[in-house]
């Protein structure tokens, strides 16, 4: 038993080092005084901080990736609230089918997705930039929106609203004292979630954009020159920390006043 | 207006499509009255009380609630509170605020609100609960919870659909009791749906007997039980035997009925039968006595019988007697299970007239 848990304790170890060592090098050399990524560790400075403090090109990114992940994730959530309410409400005919047709874009590879959008795109006369990337960040964070709602929302007992009409709300007060703050958290964490993916997303960025760069596609392209390298080391790690905690609040979220009390995870997400 | 009919429903349906789910249901309840709608599974008992609440709008008829039509009144402005099945407590808000959420609109001071819901929890005796979570509480505390919120709002008529099925037999039992002195000692109508027909006859000051959406019978307890109407109140309600008759003649207060392989007899006149019609005599197990020897007790019925079966239970046995020429062996019980009448014994069974009923068929 005792050596048992012994094995299994040092697969943990090994299986959060092979996850987060890489990752946490990014932190570490960004605090590294030297423009190569290479041990021995030179010393600490904040210089690359500072750097990106003052790269322009960098700000612009920022907030083009940030302008294209709200306005992406307030749409793919709108438009997953609505699916997912209609979802769990009616018994639809060929309930199992529409669910995997909702899964679906997860197996798609997404660079085929990307080719099928450009092609769509062009075709309708939409000229290449950032609002392609926005419609297309729409699609692809849909499913993961409708996948945080549905989970939610199939826990929801209709008992409620009726026992908060029974009770002497109208329609309206039921909506906002009842339905309301118990979807909430599955809307924020919905939210969260497809800001985050549209954020870091880059291959529908790359194929859709012109001029206009979103963050990782800029720094892809600060990677040519290694004198450049330092300064996405500090962008990553505080990328990596801002990312992290976007995820984890969304997680508390999702569960957070869970009807049934119990923690749903369809999904994984 | 007059009491008695304080709630009055009125040629009540509802169709669900091709589902007739209540069939031209027509009931008086009294102010006051401890009602039960006892039927089985599916038979519209939900349904029904769904039309009270306002939940289900009939395909026909309508409800008076202390002499105003409701019919068309939505369920927020109802005088009516429902107790649900699953006890819908709100999850997102704790104890206080579940109790207190029906009272916004009566724009009630703090400390008004505050001892509402004080009283309302004390009458459940859930003091010092106010600030747990529905889930923090077991399936009892969640069924007074349930209770407390819906008559803080001291509604006129209270509707319960199956509030006792989620909890374990002992509990159940205490919550009886409870919930039969708590309607009591508020003297609100309680309108009480369930499918276990001991929890209606031991709570009840009327049962309404269902079956495939219509009311067979409404009478209280102990004429439900002696004096079932029909066939299918007589067989869900406690045991019975049922021997097939026929009617000989009838005169105003008699009618001759000979029952199948028992010979002919005179009993109490019942409305709307017809010389020559098939009719059924019941029984009730207890009415029934069983003796070794024919000449042990005076009885109007007495014939010879061999024991088939007996089952224990504690307090009284079943002893099932096949009687020649009768297809389904009698049932009778008795608390004291005599010497000797052990399974293939012979014995004599003994029925008084006055313990017969007679059930027209369909
Ligand atoms: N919304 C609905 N749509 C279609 N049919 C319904 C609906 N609600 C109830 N029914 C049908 O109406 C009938 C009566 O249902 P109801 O729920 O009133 O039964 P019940 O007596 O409460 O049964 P139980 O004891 O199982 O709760 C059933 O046949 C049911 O299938
Ligand atoms: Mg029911």
């Amino acid at each position: 038993m005792y050596k048992k848990n012994n094995i299994l304790f040092l697969y943990s170890i090994l299986y959060f080092a092979f996850l987060y060592i890489p990752v946490m090098l990014l932190p570490v050399f960004s605090f590294n005084d030297a423009i190569h990524m290479v041990f021995p560790l030179k010393g600490f400075t904040l210089k690359w901080y500072d750097q990106m403090i003052h790269a322009s090109r960098l700000h612009q990114a920022l907030f083009n990736s940030i302008k294209v992940g709200v306005i992406a994730s307030i749409f793919s959530t709108l438009i997953a609230l609505l699916a997912a309410k209609a979802f769990t409400k009616y018994k639809l005919r060929l309930r199992q089918l529409s669910y995997g047709a909702i899964l679906l874009p997860f197996v798609i590879p997404e660079i085929i997705i990307a080719v099928s959008l450009i092609v769509l795109w062009t075709g309708m006369g939409l000229q290449l930039g950032l609002i392609p990337v926005t419609l297309s960040h729409i699609l692809f964070c849909t499913p993961f929106c409708m996948l945080v709602l549905i989970s939610r929302m199939e826990g929801f007992d209709k008992n409620l609203e009726e026992a908060a009409m029974d009770l002497g709300e109208n329609a309206w007060g039921t909506f906002w004292r009842v339905t309301f703050p118990l979807v909430l958290p599955a809307i924020v964490a919905s939210l969260l979630l497809s800001f985050v993916i549209s954020f870091d997303e880059f291959i529908l960025a790359f194929f859709l954009t012109s001029n206009d760069q979103t963050l990782p596609l800029y720094m892809w392209g600060q990677l040519r020159f290694p004198k450049k390298l330092p300064h996405v080391l500090a962008l990553g790690a505080v990328i990596i920390v801002a990312t992290s905690i976007i995820v984890m609040l969304s997680y508390w979220l999702r569960n957070l006043g869970n009807p049934s009390g119990k923690k749903n995870n369809i999904g994984g997400i | 207006m007059s009491d008695k009919e304080f709630i009055k429903i009125k040629n009540v349906s509802k169709k669900f499509d091709d589902v007739v789910a209540v069939d031209d249901v027509n009931i008086d309840i009294a102010k006051g009255e401890f009602f039960s709608l006892l039927g089985p599974s599916g038979c519209g008992k939900t349904t029904l009380l769904r039309i009270l609440a306002g939940f289900e709008y009939p395909s026909f008829g309508k409800v008076l609630i202390d002499n105003i039509d409701v019919t068309d009144i939505t369920p927020n402005l109802r005088p009516t509170n429902m107790v649900f099945q699953n006890y819908a407590i709100f999850p997102h808000i704790n104890v206080k605020r579940n109790i207190e959420f029906g009272l916004r609109k009566e724009k009630l001071s703090r400390e008004e609100l505050n001892q509402r819901v004080n009283d309302a929890l004390k009458m459940v005796q859930l003091e010092g609960y106010e600030d747990r979570f529905s889930n923090q509480l077991s399936g009892g505390q969640r069924q007074r919870i349930a209770l407390a919120r819906a008559l803080v709002k001291q509604p006129k008529v209270l509707l319960l659909d199956e509030p006792l099925g989620a909890l374990d037999k002992k509990l159940r039992e205490e919550m009886q009791l409870e919930l039969r002195k708590l309607q009591r000692s508020v003297g609100i109508t309680f309108i009480f749906v369930t499918h276990d027909q001991e929890e209606a006859m031991t709570m009840s000051d009327r049962v309404a007997v269902m079956n495939k959406g219509q009311i067979l019978q409404i009478s209280p307890p102990k004429d439900l039980y002696n004096n079932p109407k029909n066939l299918f109140v007589g067989d869900f309600i406690g045991q019975i035997n049922f021997l097939e008759s026929e009617v000989k003649s009838v005169d105003q207060q008699n009618v001759k009925v000979s029952i199948k392989n028992l010979g002919d007899y005179t009993l109490t006149y019942i409305d709307n039968i017809n010389q020559g019609e098939s009719i059924v005599c019941a029984i009730r197990p207890e009415t029934i006595q069983i003796t070794k020897n024919n000449d042990q007790i005076k009885s109007d019925i007495s014939v010879k019988g061999k024991i088939s079966n007996t089952s224990f239970y504690g307090n009284m046995t079943y002893v099932y007697v096949e009687i020649e020429g009768i297809k389904k062996p009698l049932m009778i019980s008795t608390s004291d299970p005599l010497e000797g009448l052990t399974y293939n014994s012979d014995c004599f069974i003994n029925i008084n007239l006055k313990d017969i009923r007679l059930i027209k068929k369909n």
